[in-house]
């Protein structure tokens, strides 16, 4: 699977046959008796300076795979390729903890809950002077005026580095995240569901911020989230995972108006509108999504879809380029003609 | 209050001034501070708003569960029980809910029975040690004289009724055997098994994946138009808003600041934190990648008091002198549609210092 076609666009992550599957113990002697296979396979590449989307329903691995790109987890197999700008491509997956930590400081990771990703008992200066210290050396106070900087880049007052977590709002601890993640003024920076769990007016002040960083900072964001409205704004090409795997990857208008997958076809009938005219009822996934440690034969989509025949039980659908740049997993993606988000 | 007057019939809730005050140790938030609004028969009201608006505590007082130190200290509930009486709704009972003690008798009866809720998190408020069935017909035995058998036969029902799967086996499962929808889904059916004839349902999709909410969704709407259901619909998805609701009562810091047909609130919002709302929010399908624009500052803590009217730090329509000094009153612009702004009116209301 090579989807390295560049368009003349730099590549900076480069990820393929990635699988994390976890072992589930059971029986007297704790033996592996299974595993779920929260990542199973999946190749993408994420070109210099663009806002990726990696979508799908809770449990579908998107948060796992962002997390096994890091090397928060390790991979049970698979490659992923990092074009760091200090060494070359170097290969994540093999690389010991001491040789990843000059390449850490370019791949950085923003979390989704405010509340629980910031120490407590840190003062705000020291949680985000904490990447420096570990990289660079040196003490919080050291690092003084680089925190005063970041502070000011998320907008927010130098004076408050004295605080702690506790005195501010969960948008304002979401903008500490972001200067944490920017301190060691990184390449890639995975947010990981960044404002789905703060207020709508608040969300918008998030997203017109790591837009703001984006182009000032020339960052690449791989932007892993579920709610659909925040992805078609803010990417330029999405991935829509499914029980482990990547079903279909396009630019975001193409995937939002002419999906390939019946399952992002579902997907998108199923986005409330926020539009009283527009009540449509259309198009309703039945059942529930399949567990991934016992998926279903063949595609694994198949006893949802309402496309299936008897190959997608039998045989599971190849990830391919079906149009250029335009990759899906489907028997039928050629012939199939389905609905995007516009009625 | 001045809505709805038009259909001649009277609401199935009446709510005037409502005040829900909570005293703590930091102070007196004022979570409810005056909130009238009538909800017609039969139709879904949507109460809309963020973190803290106070729109979940205006569920929690109509039912009489305010959780100490919790207060309701001043307004009137007005519940007027209806029964469906040759193709008809007839009141057959109206209950003033604040007079009643929250623990007693009368207010049991109607809990459950004529009012039920569903809530956000499935998990948390399904008992794990007790099957489905088991819950869905104590329900049924606690308010209809029936015996174990025929309670069970109805759980059954209406297990089926709300979509789970091989009813028959679904009353012997547990709570944690179910996935997150199916919970959603037997939490329906324990709220439904009364047929009520209000239903809360506060933020009952906002745990599930969009596939699931679209099942969950249709599930209510079906529901409610075979039964002829009131819902009032709490969320702060503008999304399941426009899908679900027939009004729309629009919620900040303790008051309802704008109420409309649910078109109007979309397409002709006129309270400035309404439209902002509107505008701070990515429209899915919009096909633009303009910036959106946030609403500047952050929702004030409960507990800060702010003079006049509680948007004006962060409004753009901000009147120098004249938002700080009062609270706007609540203005009827005609067809139902209300708002408490500055621009519409010059009538402002004294302020509650929230001394009791």
């Amino acid at each position: 699977m090579a989807n390295s076609e560049s368009n003349g666009h730099e590549l900076l992550l480069q990820v393929r046959d990635l699988k994390k599957h976890f072992p589930i113990r059971g029986g007297l002697f704790k033996r592996v008796v299974g595993s779920v296979k929260a990542v199973d396979g999946i190749s993408f590449d994420v070109r210099d300076g663009e806002t990726l989307g990696l979508v799908g329903e809770s449990g579908c691995g998107k948060t796992t795979a962002g997390r096994t790109i890091l090397r928060l987890y390790d991979p049970t197999s698979g490659t992923v390729r990092f074009n760091d700008p200090d060494l070359g491509w170097v290969n994540l997956e093999s690389m010991t903890r001491k040789e990843l930590l000059p390449v850490r400081k370019n791949m950085q990771i923003i979390f989704q809950d405010p509340f629980s990703s910031l120490n407590p008992r840190m003062t705000v200066k020291r949680i985000i002077a904490e990447p420096l210290i570990v990289v660079e050396g040196g003490s919080a106070d050291s690092h003084e005026d680089r925190v005063a900087e970041l502070l000011r880049m998320v907008g927010m007052r130098p004076e408050y580095m004295s605080r702690y977590p506790h005195a501010f709002s969960g948008g304002q601890r979401q903008r500490l995240g972001i200067a944490r993640a920017l301190a060691l003024n990184p390449k890639l920076v995975i947010c990981d569901e960044p404002v789905s769990a703060l207020d709508v007016s608040i969300q918008a002040q998030v997203l017109n911020l790591l837009e703001d960083l984006q182009s000032q900072l020339g960052l690449t964001y791989l932007f892993v989230a579920h709610d659909l409205s925040v992805v078609e704004h803010i990417t330029d090409r999405v991935a829509v995972m499914y029980v482990g795997k990547i079903v279909e990857l396009a630019s975001t208008e193409e995937l939002y108006y002419h999906p390939k997958h019946p399952y992002t076809e579902a997907l998108m009938a199923a986005v409330p509108k926020p539009d009283p005219r527009r009540r449509d009822r259309p198009i309703r996934l039945p059942g529930e999504v399949a567990s991934p440690s016992n998926p279903p034969s063949g595609c694994y989509f198949h006893p949802r879809c309402r496309y299936a025949k008897d190959v997608c039980k039998a045989e599971a659908p190849v990830f391919e380029e079906v149009e250029p740049n335009h990759w899906c997993a489907c028997h039928f993606a050629r012939e199939l003609s389905l609905r995007g988000i516009v009625v | 209050m001045a809505n709805q007057k038009a259909s001649g019939q009277p609401p199935v809730l009446s709510i005037s001034n409502l005040k829900t005050y909570f005293y703590t140790d930091l102070g007196v938030s004022r979570a409810l501070n005056g909130v009238s609004f009538d909800v017609p028969y039969g139709k879904v009201m949507g109460l809309v708003g963020e973190s803290g608006c106070g729109k979940s505590v205006t569920s929690l007082s109509i039912m009489r569960l305010v959780p100490k130190p919790g207060k309701i200290v001043s307004g009137q509930i007005i519940f007027n029980r209806c029964e469906r009486v040759d193709g008809t709704f007839k009141v057959v009972e109206s209950v003033n809910m604040t007079e009643l003690d929250p623990l007693g008798p009368k207010v049991r009866s109607i809990r459950g029975r004529h009012m039920s809720m569903i809530f956000q998190e499935p998990m948390t408020s399904l008992n794990p040690s007790y099957t489905v069935g088991n819950q869905v017909a104590e329900t049924i035995i606690l308010h209809q004289k029936v015996s174990r058998e025929e309670a069970m036969d109805r759980a059954i029902q209406i297990i089926a009724r709300v979509g789970l799967p091989n009813p028959d086996q679904m009353i012997r499962r547990y709570p944690h055997e179910l996935s997150g929808g199916m919970r959603q889904r037997a939490m329906v059916a324990l709220a439904l098994s009364c047929r009520p004839t209000v239903l809360f349902a506060d933020e009952p999709t906002t745990a599930l994946d969009v596939t699931t909410e679209a099942q969950i969704l249709d599930l209510m709407r079906e529901l409610q138009a075979e039964m002829g259901m009131t819902i009032v619909f709490i969320t702060h998805n503008l999304g399941v808003v426009a899908q679900m609701c027939d009004s729309v009562g629009i919620m900040y810091l303790g008051r309802i600041v704008e109420m409309a047909d649910v078109d109007s609130i979309f397409y002709n919002p006129k309270h400035p934190y309404t439209a902002a709302l509107l505008r701070s929010i990515p429209h899915v399908g919009s096909r633009t990648k303009a910036r959106l624009s946030p609403i500047r500052g952050v929702v004030p803590d409960p507990y800060s008091s702010i003079s006049g009217c509680p948007f004006h730090p962060r409004c753009d329509s901000y009147i120098k002198g004249v938002c700080e000094a009062a609270v706007p009153a609540e203005t009827d612009l005609g067809g139902g549609h209300t708002v408490r702004c500055f621009l519409y009116s010059d009538k402002g209301e004294v302020e509650d210092n929230g001394q009791q």
